[in-house]
């Protein structure tokens, strides 16, 4: 075990991938030279050459898009958006073609293909560096899409989102990179696709959230515990496919029910999480499901004051659980 | 009648006499599966078809000169002739049209003409206009890396150049000088919208000029013409010399689709003037003056493909449908819910 930040962990996978696997190769921008904006992919360039780490022209649409061809002949690449914010224009490629080249050839040809980006707030990255776009993705069958949060987690997943045989959008929330650290296993290992994690054990309520949410989640149980509440914490590390099972036998045993996340409220993830208590354990609520998240503005702005109105955080996170706790 | 020597020496380089008498065959074969298609879609049997009439020479010159087994094609969908010229059967056409579950291309998921045919080295396509052109490049990019002798032939129509991803697929394609070749069938028409409201310049070709590599111009209406250019092209690719922007001007007899009814844009004294330019009898005439084909033979090959498309559609509609748990096979690899 040795002690990592989220950016060692998705370097590191990447790295170890690309020693293993000579099909796996990156594309994107800045991620040769300059060695990607967080330098995530320093060295890289020296260690695998030209060919397999390939500064592309500023164009995501084709970022994508010749990442999906290359998949298609049996590549693995990692096509890289510098940021979240910039996937708009790559939209129609990752939905409209990698999640259903599968289906659509009815086998015949498929896409094992990952998408990397940075996401997230908290960094004052105004309007358009700081976006969340999970529900934007989380809708489209033949799509997987991962948001871990730890060290280990982002490990272990982005090593099988390469592996996998299906396309995998996998978002990396930019404020963990440098913040977070822990233990990350030695030598070689996945997390399943499709798993959540308990990132705290309790019997009072709980709590649902993924990515840097999780962190805040675990201070405010942590804040709560003092009072004798005890939270647990689910933290999906995976969006879709969803861990129901996870949830739902979190929620029967606590009997309550708060979901957190950063992206905008409406027709957000947390949507699709209350939906599956409401339709698998409603009989077993004391109280109605909660959610706390963005608020339903198109973004958050630049200054500090925006940010920290529209981030949650640990004290808003251990307030919406005391309100719960106490209904 | 010319001795065989004058007659292979006048050919492009590449293409053997032999060869001639296949291209007007499947010249044919594509042209009575395309009249087959609307009746079939006036006949109530079957939803929807796309046309290729007047683009049966380029797509067939273009398909002769990919290295089968080794080369790739990213068509577009009013390929038929192109398809069919590569391996795909009249029964495997007439599959698709009437999507039964054994179709090749989708299991009657898609839209008639949206591939795949993994054993031909034909990829999958969707109806997004465009959005084939980077997945093609991508795949160059495959064999560049592997070092693979292989290129990757791109088809679209002129209004496909008007996309953004297509400028992005060739700007990559350009600095990266990966083995492809961009095959643009100029039929003068996306749906409705003539060549004129697609760009300001004249050809096609002449875009080519912003991505470092070389745009050509052939007759679409001459398969050999076509398969001379196409030729060239894949084979400077192969020899990692990069792309070409070829441009077959050629035209479209029908409407759009069956849904189309050009009669709405177009007059009937300017169809009947493209018809004129219909490749088939053209070739035809050019294989009799060298002697390569009689009005017997001409007759024999006619016949010959009418009873392959007569026997592939009585086949193909006697296949069954595809089930509802069809529905859900192919989402992932591990199964319908990942």
């Amino acid at each position: 075990m040795a002690t990592k930040t989220v950016l060692e962990a998705v370097r590191d996978a990447m790295h170890e991938e690309m020693k293993r696997d000579e099909r796996v190769f990156i594309m994107g921008e800045d991620v040769g030279p300059r060695g990607n904006v967080f330098r995530i992919t320093a060295g890289f360039l020296e260690e695998f050459g030209r060919d397999r780490v390939i500064d592309t022209p500023l164009a995501e649409a084709s970022i994508v898009g010749v990442a999906v061809g290359a998949a298609m002949l049996g590549m693995r690449p990692i096509a890289e958006i510098q940021f979240a914010d910039f996937i708009y224009p790559a939209y129609n490629q990752i939905v409209g073609e990698a999640a259903k080249i599968r289906y659509r050839s009815a086998g015949g040809n498929t896409c094992p293909l990952v998408i990397r980006t940075p996401y997230g707030g908290g960094v004052r990255g105004a309007l358009s560096h700081s976006v969340s776009v999970e529900a934007l993705f989380y809708h489209v069958p033949g799509l997987k899409v991962c948001a871990p949060s730890t060290p280990a987690d982002t490990k272990g997943l982005l090593t099988a989102a390469i592996r996998d045989d299906d396309p995998v959008l996998f978002l990396e929330h930019k404020k963990t990179y440098r913040l977070i650290k822990g233990e990350v296993p030695d030598g070689d290992y996945t997390v399943p696709i499709g798993k959540a994690d308990v990132a705290r054990v309790g019997n009072d309520l709980s709590v649902i959230t993924y990515g840097l949410m999780r962190h805040f989640a675990v201070e405010a149980a942590e804040q709560l515990a003092r009072d004798g509440i005890e939270a647990e914490v689910i933290d999906l590390r995976s969006i879709r496919p969803m861990d129901r099972e996870a949830i739902v036998k979190s929620v029967s045993k606590t009997r309550r029910a708060l979901v957190v996340h950063e992206d905008n409220k409406f027709g957000g993830v947390g949507a699709e999480v209350a939906a599956i208590i409401a339709e698998d354990a409603f009989l077993d609520l004391d109280a109605p499901v909660r959610r706390l998240c963005g608020p339903d503005v198109p973004a958050m702005g630049y200054a500090k004051e925006y940010e920290d109105a529209f981030m949650p955080g640990p004290e808003k996170i251990a307030a919406a659980m005391r309100e719960l706790a106490a209904f | 009648m010319k001795s065989e020597a004058k007659i292979r020496a006048a050919l492009p380089e590449g293409l053997a006499p032999e060869a001639l008498r296949d291209m007007y065959y499947y010249m044919v074969l594509t042209r009575l599966c395309d009249d087959r298609a609307f009746a079939l879609n006036r006949q109530g049997k079957i939803p929807f078809a796309a046309t290729c009439q007047g683009h049966e020479a380029a797509q067939v010159g273009a398909a002769f000169a990919v290295k089968r087994g080794t080369d790739w094609i990213f068509p577009y969908y009013r390929d038929t002739a192109l398809a069919i010229a590569a391996g795909v059967s009249a029964r495997v056409q007439l599959l698709c049209l009437f999507a039964r579950k054994a179709d090749v291309f989708s299991s009657g998921r898609q839209f008639p003409n949206h591939y795949s045919v993994p054993d031909l080295n034909i990829a999958s396509i969707s109806s997004i206009i465009a959005a084939h052109v980077t997945h093609g490049v991508g795949a160059a990019l495959a064999f560049k890396m592997r070092k693979q002798p292989a290129v990757a032939l791109i088809a679209f129509g002129e209004g496909s150049t008007s996309e953004g991803e297509w400028h992005e697929a060739l700007n990559f394609a350009g600095i990266h000088k990966v083995p492809c070749v961009f095959f643009c069938e100029n039929n003068e028409f996306a749906i409705s919208v003539p060549q004129k409201l697609q760009m300001a310049v004249k050809n096609v070709a002449d875009r080519a000029a912003a991505y470092g590599f070389a745009g050509v111009i052939c007759d679409g209406t001459d398969p050999l013409a076509t398969y001379a250019v196409v030729h060239e092209a894949i084979e400077k690719a192969r020899r990692g010399e990069g792309p070409t922007l070829i441009e077959a001007k050629c035209y479209r007899a029908m409407s759009h689709t069956t849904d189309d009814n050009q009669l709405t844009y177009r007059t009937q004294e300017e169809i009947e003037l493209v018809k004129g330019r219909d490749p088939i009898p053209k070739f035809e005439a050019w294989l009799k003056e060298r002697g390569l084909i009689d009005d017997s033979a001409v007759k024999d090959l006619k016949a010959k493909a009418q009873v392959e498309v007569d026997e592939a559609t009585d086949w193909a509609e006697a296949q069954p449908p595809p089930t509802e748990e069809d529905l859900y096979t192919h989402v992932y690899a591990s199964g319908p819910t990942a």
